[in-house]
């Protein structure tokens, strides 16, 4: 019953006398079958489309957008609850009529994709109304995933940052939701925020063309969801205090301050929902140390849902004197600390560049490209090579270029926190 | 002149305690409790709360514990019991003693997985029964009675710690005992940890195995339901139908007498080591020849944990007759 999780702890537990930092790269692996306590409980799905006046520029926008919604629908498997909810500076259902969520099947998918079709552009944009929306329409359904996709083009302007900070952390945990950016002009910062608090990715769609295939998987992935609010509880000994908790691939994300007591000693992260897949975080706890040849439960990661432990590990620590032990470093924690500051220097880079701190904007881009090379993250790479040009790419010697594309700087951005996968011998 | 092996007091011969710290000289037997003489003592942060792999629940500190790997010799009688490969916890425990010109007493068991604190279930139930078998023998009694005796002093030493658990997953564990003289051998069991005679080269007692499980694949073959192939391979196979336990009330073993005409060995072990090797043919195959009884117990476990490791494995061997072979002797 337990079996569907299994929980891997990579480390090197050996400390020299006196350190006091465990890192530990915890993989956790989920064969997606549903937990007894999923089962029987359907999904619901909301999906946002932003119908705001910038929306009908260029047309394609609005037309791709309601294509991929019903690729969307169409994806939805007979007997989840659904909704089509259109945002602009409020938002408003588009099916079914009433305020509610409907079971999907031949006939409700074929008139929401009615509706859809007839949707137009015209508003403003505030995101916050349009999470609250959603959050009321998840409300009355009992248990299983709930997963909203969030489709907008541009900036929330209609809403004060504060206003959305404020509701994000009232729907936090409520539902995950998938966020994505159409064209070049919404903010990825402000997309993250969301995505984050929703336990769910961001990306952008460039090209409204790409919107299709993107929203079929989407969907398809949060069908495949089998179980639902998943949390990652970490128990420390006495004197320790846990220093993060990031989950590191497929993305890295910190949810260090999303820790919720749960007992002594212990707190419990979100992790959100999972299906058949497999992800890697990096925790870091902070311990009074023992003695030389102590060894010490630095923590305990199990992985719960709905009260049940689906899977353990343990994070260990033992003190020696041989610093051929103490010295060595797991091979996980430094491909993942390195994933981390690449994504750092990445965010730092653009941001100096957008100032026109070029010095800055080149040093950092610079070793990003090396980071990215080093590490194997190829596709980092190449969306680092659109911004800049690279002279030396093991010196890290870059140049940054003239022109660049705005979807090809926000591309970097959003994909940023996409780290490579540690490769396991 | 000798010495008492604990505080090196000088003894006289014929002395059967020493005076100053009370040893029983006649009897040689492994630590009570296991290797680190506690396996339920308090943390050094003071918490009593220790987890189930050893860790104190409050500090996190690692329990001394050197039950992965414990190997006792006490010649002529010598036992291994290895963590194996695939558990967390050694579950198994094994004990035993030698008293002098009267013979070795030696106990296995083994903790019931499914059941809580397994391993100070087997500890607790090995040291007991070893005690009263070792009192019986120092007094000349009869090892049948003390065989049955010493069982029932181990079921309410192992009932005693049960906790606030449900009664299913009380503390638990198999039982078998031999205590073997110059002429014989009294073995008796509770479960599937088994004994067998193995028979030295030309001797006209052949090799066997001297215990029935009780499992319900056993009772099933003796009822005529399945038969002894299909017994290795169902899932019963492991199914316990006695054992020691809170839940077991007071237990009586089986016990059998015999009498190897020629020299050989006894072994006891736990199903750690039978799971790979079933048949007194399995065993003499993989056997080495011409070795002390450690390096008996050594190869056998070494079998055990090559095939995979699969549970915890404990096997101990007394040679029979049980005497310390001297020098020039083979």
């Amino acid at each position: 019953m337990t079996a569907e999780f299994t929980v891997e702890v990579f480390q090197n537990e050996y400390l020299s006398e006196g350190a006091d930092e465990v890192n530990a790269i915890v993989t956790i692996t989920s064969d997606g079958a549903p937990v007894p306590a999923a089962a029987g409980s359907t999904a619901a799905e909301v999906i946002i489309v932003d119908c705001s006046g910038s929306m009908r520029y260029p047309p394609t926008k609005l037309s791709a957008a309601k294509h991929a919604t019903a690729a969307a629908i169409d994806t939805l498997r007979d007997g989840v609850a659904f909704a089509v909810v259109s945002g602009t500076d409020r938002a408003s259902m588009v099916y079914p009529h009433h305020h509610g969520l409907v079971v999907a099947d031949e006939r409700t998918r074929a008139e929401a994709k009615q509706a859809v079709s007839r949707l137009s552009a015209d508003g403003g944009t505030a995101m916050g109304q349009w999470l609250t929306v959603a959050d009321q329409l998840f409300a009355d359904h009992e248990g299983g995933l709930k997963h909203a996709i969030l489709l907008t083009d541009g900036q929330n302007q209609h809403e004060a940052p504060t206003q959305l900070a404020r509701i994000l952390g009232s729907v936090t945990d409520r539902f995950t939701c998938d966020c994505r950016g159409v064209g070049t002009d919404w903010q990825v910062a402000e997309l993250r925020k969301i995505a984050e608090a929703l336990l769910g990715t961001v990306d952008i769609v460039a090209d409204p063309q790409g919107l299709t295939e993107d929203f079929r998987a989407m969907t398809a992935a949060a069908m495949d969801k089998a179980v639902a609010d998943v949390k990652l509880r970490v128990w420390t000994p006495e004197g320790a205090t846990v220093k993060f908790v990031k989950q590191a691939a497929p993305v890295l994300f910190d949810v260090t301050d999303r820790r919720t007591e749960s007992g002594p000693r212990t707190g419990e992260y979100p992790t959100g929902a999972w299906g058949s897949e497999s992800r890697d975080y990096h925790v870091c706890v902070q311990v009074r140390p023992a003695n030389v040849g102590e060894k010490m439960l630095a923590g305990r990661v199990s992985l719960v849902a709905g009260g049940e432990v689906l899977g353990q590990g343990k994070i260990l620590a033992v003190w020696t004197e041989d610093s051929s032990l103490s010295t060595r470093i797991s091979s996980e924690v430094a491909h993942y600390t390195g994933q981390a500051e690449l994504a750092e220097v990445i965010r730092d880079g653009l941001e100096a560049r957008k100032s026109g701190d070029v010095e800055t904007a080149t040093a950092k881009l610079g070793r990003a490209m090396v980071l990215a090379t080093e590490s194997g993250n190829e596709d980092t790479a190449k969306l680092l090579a659109k911004v800049v040009d690279v002279v030396d790419p093991a010196h890290g010697t870059v140049r940054l270029k003239a022109r660049v594309a705005d979807a090809d700087e926000m591309a970097l951005d959003t994909r940023s926190t996409v780290t490579k996968r540690v490769g396991r011998a | 002149m000798s010495t008492c092996p604990d505080c090196s007091t000088p003894i006289s011969e014929g002395d059967r305690f020493c005076e100053e710290c009370g040893r029983n000289l006649l009897v040689r037997r492994t630590p009570v409790g296991g290797p680190d003489g506690s396996i339920a003592a308090a943390c050094v942060c003071g918490s009593v709360s220790i987890d189930a792999e050893g860790f104190c629940e409050r500090c996190g500190r690692a329990q001394p514990s050197g039950r992965e790997r414990m190997e006792f010799v006490l010649p002529p009688v010598a036992g291994i019991s290895d963590v194996g490969r695939r558990r967390q916890r050694n579950e198994d425990s094994m004990a035993f003693g030698v008293v002098a010109d009267h013979g070795v007493v030696a106990v296995v068991c083994d903790g019931v997985a499914s059941s809580e604190r397994a391993e100070q279930a087997s500890q607790a139930a090995a040291d007991a029964a070893a005690e009263v078998l070792l009192d019986a023998a120092v007094d000349g009694r009869d090892a049948e009675r003390a065989t049955v005796d010493a069982v029932a002093e181990a079921s309410v030493v192992v009932a005693q710690l049960a906790g606030g658990e449900p009664q299913e997953v009380a503390p638990s564990c198999t039982f078998v005992s031999a205590v073997i003289t110059d002429e014989t051998a009294t073995i008796g069991w509770v479960g599937d940890s088994r004994a067998y005679w193995l028979a030295g080269n030309g001797s006209r007692t052949p090799s066997r195995r001297l215990t029935k499980d009780d499992t319900w694949a056993a009772q099933l073959v003796d009822d005529g339901v399945i038969t002894e192939a299909e017994a290795k391979t169902d899932h019963r196979a492991h199914v316990l139908s006695r054992w020691l336990g809170a839940d077991a009330g007071l237990v009586v073993p089986h016990v059998v007498t015999v009498h190897p005409e020629e020299s050989g060995l006894f072994l006891l072990c736990s199903d750690g080591l039978w799971n790979y090797l079933q048949e007194v043919e399995d065993l003499a195959a993989v056997m080495p020849a011409d070795v002390p009884p450690v390096a008996v117990a050594g190869a056998l476990t070494k079998v055990a944990l090559e095939s995979g490791g699969h549970d915890n494995i404990t096997v101990v061997v007394v040679p029979f007759p049980p005497r310390e072979r001297g020098a020039g002797e083979r």
